[in-house]
């Protein structure tokens, strides 16, 4: 690419093209007349997408449909509990849990006949005049997606569909138009914070790389380490619209004078590994990354590195430490990266979904980010919501958007009619929102006033049914785990507070153990070396502060409320109930119950293992887990 | 597990060269350890002490670093892993729809611990952090095979399809 006008001319020749998948209305691309869209994200995949996309392209081909109707295999939609989805463009057809089988009924009646089967459209879809179109339903009507633009829309394996988009034109624009601290002042001014965990300002991080460029080696390197236990979203960019991210690093490299990237990428992303792989030797061949960029001469290019299943790498110094080859630990700052980085050079590290919005800041402009959002969090957050929520997928909303709006609204609500209990956000250095908090707008600062933080976005619903004592056990389970070892506190507190949890839902505890747990966690916060270590301990202490009275009964009364920790249940039969039907008996894996046929059956609690198996398999609900 | 451990290294002449070729190939790049490593594995399936040797004599970077470096991830395995590797997931939104239930019952079904294999060498099961299918949850992988939407009662029916 020597030319803004080259990349104009694939624009233009692919705008209509992809134009026909937008809400813009454009009915028509040339000779064809339809798209059928099959998500080929790491969720749907794992539901045989693929597969779905193959005989969707053979039934085509077979009824001569080839050239009219074309199908496109795109990254996540985000609705991903629905999986797999289908979606058929110009009207926006939303089809779920889409099987092979389904396919020629689909490209018979359908695709053939204009009659889309309302047996496997997405039932909120269907109106009494008609099938309205996908962005017209809850989930997806209040989104804002900015770092997702493309997702779910674009064929992420073609660098045409991303130009079609606008593409690659920030960093032209950038190229040819801008300063360096031009760039950094819009980014400034947009309001734009990290969208990996820290909230840091981005052009603030940008700003202290920039000295003395042109004289020394930097590094720009993007984190996509994505390390938080049930958040995708860095995934759902990497696989969806690979180029985005290559855009704003070279832009990034501009700026603070850097013609070297390296993306850090988990190796449990198979998809987004191959898909970055595939992008990044097109974006070499159109020569938008490589030597004399625009024939500007810029140069920048970029290198994959694969993590290795480490979650402290997410931490800057650690994943700079991983990089050049060592064992990831992280190192004390000052001196930060941007001073002394990667091979000690200065280098800047930002989150992918914070890349993800860098070209849409240069192209529409600071005002424009800055008009969504709160005081002071701007623009939108791309959530993971997962757990005890009907729609489980994607969401990118502005910021400030309350959690009811997310969880009732947009998530569709909880599943089975239970009652919303807590929300689990930030991974494991966040902590759990109870439903005193269901109204407070979502952003930065209030999410750490209630004592939890933003992290990279994983939003975790649970109900009635979740004991926050054991949740809290689980990502102490996990920061114990993944504890790198290097500093004490982190290393010997987390352990030390997992065997006071540990005693309270086994019985054991009294409470001076709360006391004991508060005084390490405060001695962690202060002392760890890492924002990791120094944040473990927020999972314990949001629980204690918001479910203390659920602490409290696990230590006083020796009872689980939600009946989840087994040392503390106890099952027994209810002898009215019981119709002697032996079940119970026979599927006991301990030999625990006792009984004549046709007479109530009993309970040994010495012998009962509390698998509940009897639970499932009685009929007559005559068991009780107390 | 007491008997995977003594499994003798049994690495062929053609994983050699083409673990010899791997490494000229990374000569000179700097920070070049971690993809080594990750390609060695994917040569001989596991890092056996005899291909740390190999890596370490070739790349001239101490024993103790590459042990260092190895034994720090949880990608890298110094045992080697079972015919057909199960995965369960334990990332917050799968453990939030139960599946600590169905890891418990793999352990009882195939009679090991998480991190040990079986002694047929045949299954070996292990927890991980989020495959990123949490719409599908709870979810485990068997190889690169994907299995969503898990109770504990499908188990017994999913192993016996690999018996």
């Amino acid at each position: 690419m020597r030319s803004l006008e080259e990349l104009n001319a694939i624009r233009d020749k692919v705008k209509d093209h992809v134009g026909l998948r937008t809400e813009s209305g454009q009915t028509k691309d040339g000779e064809v007349r339809a798209h059928v869209l099959v998500c080929a994200g790491t969720g749907c995949t794992s539901s045989n997408s693929l597969q779905i996309a193959d005989k969707l392209e053979e039934e085509l081909k077979a009824g001569g449909l080839d050239k009219e109707i074309h199908v496109v295999r795109t990254g996540c939609h985000g609705l991903c509990a629905l999986g797999p989805i289908m979606i058929v463009y110009p009207e926006a057809v939303f089809y779920s849990m889409v099987t092979v089988d389904d396919v020629h009924e689909i490209v018979e009646e359908h695709l053939k006949n204009g009659r889309p089967v309302t047996r496997l459209v997405y039932d909120e879809t269907i109106t009494e005049s008609g099938i309205k179109s996908m962005h017209e339903t809850n989930f997806y009507k209040k989104q804002h997606r900015v770092a997702l633009r493309n997702c779910g829309l674009i064929n992420p394996e073609d660098i045409e569909e991303y130009i079609g988009r606008d593409g690659y034109q920030a960093l032209a624009k950038v190229l040819k138009e801008m300063s360096p601290e031009d760039v950094v002042k819009c980014i400034l001014d947009s309001g734009l914070r990290g969208r990996g965990g820290g909230g840091f300002p981005t052009g603030r991080k940008w700003q202290l790389a920039m000295g003395n460029r042109g004289n020394v080696q930097k590094y720009v390197c993007c984190n996509a380490d994505e390390g938080d236990p049930g958040a995708f979203m860095d995934r759902s960019v990497l696989e969806g619209d690979p180029h985005v991210v290559f855009e704003a690093m070279a832009i990034a490299g501009y700026v603070i004078g850097a013609n070297q990237g390296y993306i850090y990428v988990r190796a449990e992303y198979p998809i987004a590994v191959n898909r970055l792989n595939i992008a990044l030797k097109q974006a070499r061949e159109y020569g938008l990354l490589g030597k004399d960029i625009f024939g500007t001469g810029f140069d920048f290019d970029i290198d994959l590195r694969l993590g290795a299943g480490a979650f402290v790498c997410g931490e800057e110094t650690a994943l700079m430490t991983s990089i050049e080859g060592n064992r990831g630990e992280p190192h004390p700052r000052p001196p930060f990266p941007a001073v002394k980085g990667l091979w000690e050079k200065p280098t800047i590290l930002n989150n992918v979904e914070t890349y993800a919005n860098i070209p849409q800041i240069i192209l529409q402009g600071a005002d424009w980010f800055a008009s969504m959002g709160t005081e002071k969090s701007k623009g939108t957050k791309v959530f993971a919501l997962g757990g005890k929520v009907k729609n489980v997928g994607l969401v990118e909303i502005p910021m400030g958007t309350t959690l009811r709006e997310i969880v009732e609204e947009i998530g569709g609500g909880i599943p089975g009619g239970k009652k919303f209990k807590a929300a689990q956000t930030g991974g494991p250095s966040g902590g759990c929102i109870s439903a005193d908090n269901y109204d407070i707008p979502i952003d930065y600062d209030n999410l750490v006033a209630i004592g939890s933080m933003m992290g990279s976005g994983g939003l975790i619903v649970m109900d009635e049914e979740t004991c926050m004592v054991d949740i809290a056990k689980f990502f102490l389970e996990f920061t114990v785990d993944e504890s790198c070892g290097k500093c004490t506190p982190c290393r010997i507190g987390t352990t030390r507070l997992l065997e006071l949890l540990n005693k309270i839902t086994e019985g054991r505890a009294t409470m001076e153990d709360l006391d004991k747990i508060e005084e390490i966690a405060s001695y962690m916060k202060q002392n760890a070396l890492c924002a990791l270590g120094q944040t473990a301990a927020n999972p314990v202490l949001s629980t204690l502060s918001n479910f203390r009275d659920e602490y409290i009964a696990h230590i006083q009364d020796k009872k689980c409320p939600a009946g989840v920790c087994k040392s503390l249940l106890s099952y027994t039969i209810d002898p009215e109930k019981c119709k002697g039907c032996t079940m119970c008996a026979k599927n006991c894996p301990a030999g625990a119950i006792t009984g004549e046929k046709k007479k109530p059956h009993e309970i040994d609690p010495s012998k009962c293992v509390k698998c509940g198996v009897c639970m499932t398999k009685c009929k007559f609900d005559a068991i009780e887990k107390k | 597990m007491s008997l995977v451990k003594t499994v003798p290294f049994q690495g062929t002449k053609e994983q050699e060269e083409k673990l010899l070729e791997m490494i000229r190939a990374h000569k000179g790049q700097k920070g070049a350890l971690m993809p080594v490593l990750q390609q060695a594995q994917d040569i001989y399936g596991y890092l056996p002490i005899e291909v740390q040797k190999i890596i370490s004599d070739e790349m001239e970077i101490p024993m103790e670093k590459i042990y260092g470096v190895a034994t720090f991830y949880a990608q890298f395995a110094l045992q080697p892993k079972g015919k057909y590797r199960i995965s369960v997931c334990l990332g917050t939104a799968c453990y939030v729809k139960g599946s600590g239930k169905i890891y418990e019952k793999l352990q009882e079904a195939l009679q090991i611990q998480g991190g040990e294999c079986t002694l047929d060498g045949k299954f070996s099961l292990e927890a991980c952090r989020c495959v990123g299918a949490c719409g599908l949850a709870p979810v485990m992988t068997i190889n690169d095979e994907v299995y969503g939407r898990l109770v504990p009662d499908d188990i017994q029916g999913i192993l016996e399809k690999y018996q």
